[in-house]
């Protein structure tokens, strides 16, 4: 299946970081989204800023357009203010994605376990990634930090709790 | 050099420039004339040179009385020259600056190179002597005594606008004669500015020249209109506003104030309803032809408009540009036609604007930014220069 472009895509003032207050907001809520979605779709966790640039997502050979680079940080730090980027260095060279939010994924997560009744379970990490039970699923594949920070938030809310196993991490679900 | 009369540096009717040529200095024979660096002028009848800072300062001789002229080629510190022979003045010869003169010829001297291409066209002109078939207008005689005068100082000035005065009256006259339509609303524009003065006499010349073309309305030769417009410029505002009549301050900027209101409403209105300061500034000094205005003045008659409950506004855009519009120009319309004419074309840049709509592009541009800003209008900033879109986010 291939990325649908959304529309704004073909649409060279969406390339130009807007002037006008109220425009500029609902373009970076379209960048973000795209920016998300493209994402979301060639499941990528990480991002390099530099990289990006030259990604299909901020650079648009059929109407030959890019978005500079003041721009992409601009929408980069629009994500990380809705809770969907984190910084990996202080230069803000590279970039954690979330495309699902820690969250959402721990949501995810616990809709599976108690749907096939597997609370009070103790799972491996890498049962829950990358094991057969759990293939078809969204999560299936989930890079091992985003894992652990979905468990991480489930832990919060007294829904899991992270043991530590001889060989790596484990989780017990409740 | 005594072959040079005094002139007022203006080309006569069928006159016309073949070439300057600046920083040429002038030799009575081999003698450096007792004047700076000028400029040199070749018209089809006359050489004149004129003074490159004082430009009243103007003297002018027929190309009749050239016998022959060669070139002299330059040296170590030296310029290059034209060597001009001249007949001997006519007897009956307006003044100069020289009364009597040793020499029979006379150099220039080509400072600033340009001699050779002087020199060629001289050589056409007198090749052509184009001066033999177009006769120009005879000067008519200033005044009861035979001969102008050189006066220096005010009087001089003085008696310089009455005789430019005179031969526009004449020149007008002979206008009348031919044809020329095009020039009516620009005429009725100066009638209604000019007709409060004294110089009224000159408005009822102009008004008749309307009528009779308006009646002719025949075809006129672009040359006769541009010369005519620019007669009618010369006019201007009989009786101008100044800080002699009216004092300094306030009153004098509310009285500039309601002066420019009047003048400025039909060209305005002629222009769409805005204008660039910058050109109000123009457009208002070219009428007042002698009294002119300093730019701070204006800009405090115009910020009177207000409070005089004039129809004008000084209007200033956020990029500190100014305008002079008409205060019934509305802001809705404007950004509204900004935007259909955008929407028609997809998108346009402020040069494709301004073409569209007639506009100076400072103008068209404001408009599009100001229709950004409303939110009608997005952009696109590219290598290929700024175009609007509508703002379809």
């Amino acid at each position: 299946m291939s990325f649908e472009w959304p529309w704004q895509y073909n649409f060279p003032p969406f390339f130009t970081l807007q002037p006008n207050v109220d425009t500029r907001q609902k373009q970076l809520a379209a960048w973000c989204s795209l920016a998300l979605s493209y994402c979301r779709h060639h499941k990528l966790y990480t991002l390099d800023v530099m990289e990006a640039q030259e990604s299909p997502v901020f650079n648009n050979k059929k109407i030959e357009r890019k978005l500079s680079m003041e721009a992409i940080q601009v929408v980069f730090e629009e994500l990380r203010k809705k809770g969907n980027l984190e910084w990996l260095d202080k230069n803000k060279s590279r970039c954690l994605v979330m495309w699902r939010r820690p969250e959402e994924w721990g949501k995810l997560i616990y809709q599976w376990v108690s749907k096939n009744g597997m609370v009070n379970s103790v799972f491996t990490l890498y049962e829950l990634s990358n094991g057969d039970d759990t293939e078809g699923e969204e999560f299936h594949g989930l890079e091992e930090w985003m894992l652990l920070r979905s468990l991480q938030a489930l832990q919060t809310d007294g829904k899991a709790e992270i043991i530590s196993m001889d060989d790596g991490k484990g989780v017990k679900f409740f | 050099m005594d072959r040079f009369s005094w002139s007022n540096g203006l080309l006569e009717i069928n006159e016309t420039l073949v070439i300057q040529q600046r920083g040429v200095r002038l030799y009575d024979g081999d003698d450096k004339a007792k004047m700076d660096v000028g400029a040199a002028l070749l018209s089809t009848h006359r050489l004149i040179w004129r003074d490159v800072k004082n430009h009243e300062c103007c003297i002018a001789m027929p190309l009749s009385q050239i016998i022959f002229f060669e070139e002299q080629a330059a040296g170590i510190g030296k310029s290059a020259k034209i060597v001009i022979h001249l007949h001997p003045a006519p007897a009956n010869k307006e003044p100069g600056p020289y009364q009597n003169s040793k020499y029979s010829y006379i150099k220039l001297s080509f400072k600033e190179h340009g001699q050779i291409e002087f020199y060629r066209r001289l050589t056409e002109e007198m090749t052509q002597k184009r001066w033999e078939n177009t006769p120009v207008s005879q000067p008519i005689p200033a005044g009861p005594q035979a001969g102008r005068t050189r006066a220096v100082g005010i009087v001089g000035i003085e008696r310089k606008i009455e005789e430019k005065r005179k031969e526009t009256d004449k020149n007008i006259s002979e206008v009348l004669q031919s044809k020329s339509f095009e020039i009516l609303k620009n005429v009725s524009w100066w009638v209604k500015i000019s007709c409060t003065g004294p110089e009224c006499k000159m408005v009822e010349v102009s008004r008749s020249i309307a009528n009779k073309i308006k009646e002719k309305q025949g075809d006129i030769s672009e040359d006769e209109t541009i010369r005519f417009k620019s007669y009618l410029l010369s006019m201007g505002i009989a009786n101008p506003v100044t800080r002699e009549t009216h004092g300094s301050g306030t009153h004098y900027h509310l009285q500039l104030a309601k002066q420019l209101g009047d003048m400025l409403q039909a060209p305005l209105e002629e222009r769409g309803g805005m204008m660039a300061l910058s050109e109000v500034y123009c457009l208002v000094n070219r009428a007042r032809g002698m009294e002119l205005l300093s730019p701070e003045d204006l800009v405090n008659a115009c910020k009177m408009f207000e409070s005089l409950k004039l129809p004008l506004r000084l209007r200033v855009f956020d990029s500190g540009v100014m305008v002079v519009q008409l205060q019934s120009h509305s802001e809705e319309e404007m950004i509204a036609s900004a935007l259909d004419n955008v929407s028609e074309k997809g998108s346009l840049t402020a040069e494709e604007f301004a073409k569209l709509l007639g506009l100076s592009v400072l103008l068209s541009k404001e408009r599009l930014l100001l229709a950004e800003k409303m939110g009608h209008l997005c952009r696109d900033d590219s290598v290929e220069g700024l175009r609007f879109y509508p703002n379809l986010f």
